[in-house]
């Protein structure tokens, strides 16, 4: 039952995502596009481009439209409980059981081995989803420019998806023209 | 109470925007000085732990601020109110993205978007490298895990799993 199927890709990825969105990626990526191949590369970037456009968490942004795409609102409705359930669980147990003992240096030092792994696992996928894209000096540019107004001017990733929306089709829309004329 | 608690959450969830650490002063906002359910200590506390656990950090928040407010129909409440606002805006986005698809300029959209996508990804990295590589221990794990993942093509899980076990083994 695909709908099972999916409520457990999106359990699994949820129960993974420890300390942000962003470590979903990879997560997402391994599940959702290599070992059930339910979706392509692109449309993964795709659905990143959405859930970065809309209110909310980006993990949970993701689940909705990868889960809408692959089951319609049910899908979309069991890709957000699976992402969120684990989390919601685990915070009950917090709450309940072990907020009084939140000092523990063990689990500190479990995550500062996990977090360089976080980035690794990052910059992992960012290769691999650059290798699919595949070259092109136009992509190149706009990978670049957007890293660059991110990491060294600080504009926030969803005026850049937006305004990036607005370059790429004024851009592909003149290519396209172009492309028109020269037959 | 617990319309409060659904009223409150749902503002957050709506006005998040930008991901991750956007949502923190929402989130202080509300739950600490609005409507005094956390106080400033306890909030950085939960900040803290929601580094550790599964999951975003609205979803973390709402579920312990709904428990500690309302039990665990409270955390159910919360919880199902921050997510809504995405859950209904997503739901219209994708819907018309679906219906849109096969116009030229949609995908003219998309084309440029996929590899601005990928800087914003690449970014991430960068981000949550700043706070981490904080000695060379860190930047040692990350260097082996890259290799393994560029190599190896390990199961993500076991990969946490070793990475966790280093953390432990060099600190």
């Amino acid at each position: 039952m695909k709908l099972f199927k999916l409520f457990m890709a999106f359990f699994k990825i949820g129960f993974f995502t420890i300390g942000g969105g962003y470590v979903m990626l990879p997560l997402i990526q391994k599940e959702v596009v290599d070992n059930n191949k339910w979706l392509t590369d692109e449309e993964f970037l795709d659905a990143i481009a959405i859930a970065q456009s809309s209110p909310g968490a980006v993990a949970i942004n993701i689940s909705i439209f990868i889960g809408y795409n692959l089951g319609g609102f049910l899908g979309a409705l069991v890709c957000t409980l699976g992402t969120a359930l684990p989390s919601v669980i685990t915070i009950l147990i917090v709450a309940i059981y072990l907020f009084q003992y939140r000092e523990i240096s063990i689990v500190e030092k479990v995550f500062l081995g996990i977090r360089p792994a976080v980035v690794s696992m990052i910059a992992s996928s960012v290769v691999v989803l650059g290798k699919s894209l595949g070259f092109g000096w136009d992509k190149i540019i706009f990978a670049i420019t957007s890293f660059t107004l991110i990491v060294f001017f600080d504009i926030s990733p969803i005026a850049v998806i937006l305004g990036g929306a607005v370059v790429s089709s004024l851009y592909y829309g003149y290519v396209d023209r172009k492309e028109g004329e020269d037959r | 109470m617990i319309l409060e608690l659904f009223l409150a959450f749902f503002k957050i969830g709506l006005f998040s925007f930008g991901g991750g650490y956007a949502m923190l002063p929402f989130i202080q906002n509300q739950a600490i000085e609005v409507h005094g359910w956390l106080t400033t200590h306890e909030f950085l506390d939960i900040l803290g732990i929601a580094q550790v656990t599964p999951g975003p950090i609205s979803i973390n928040t709402a579920t312990f601020v709904g428990y500690r407010t309302g039990g665990v129909l409270g955390s159910i409440v919360a919880t199902t109110a921050v997510i809504l606002p995405s859950f209904i805006i997503v739901l219209i986005i994708s819907f018309f993205i679906h219906k849109f698809k096969e116009s030229r300029s949609v995908q003219n959209i998309f084309k440029g978007l996929r590899p601005i996508v990928l800087g914003l990804v690449a970014s991430a990295a960068v981000d949550i490298g700043r706070g981490v590589f904080i000695d060379y221990k860190a930047v040692l794990i990350s260097i082996g895990i890259f290799l393994i993942l560029t190599f190896n093509k390990m199961n993500t899980i076991k990969i946490l799993v070793f990475a966790g076990l280093l953390g432990v083994l060099f600190y």
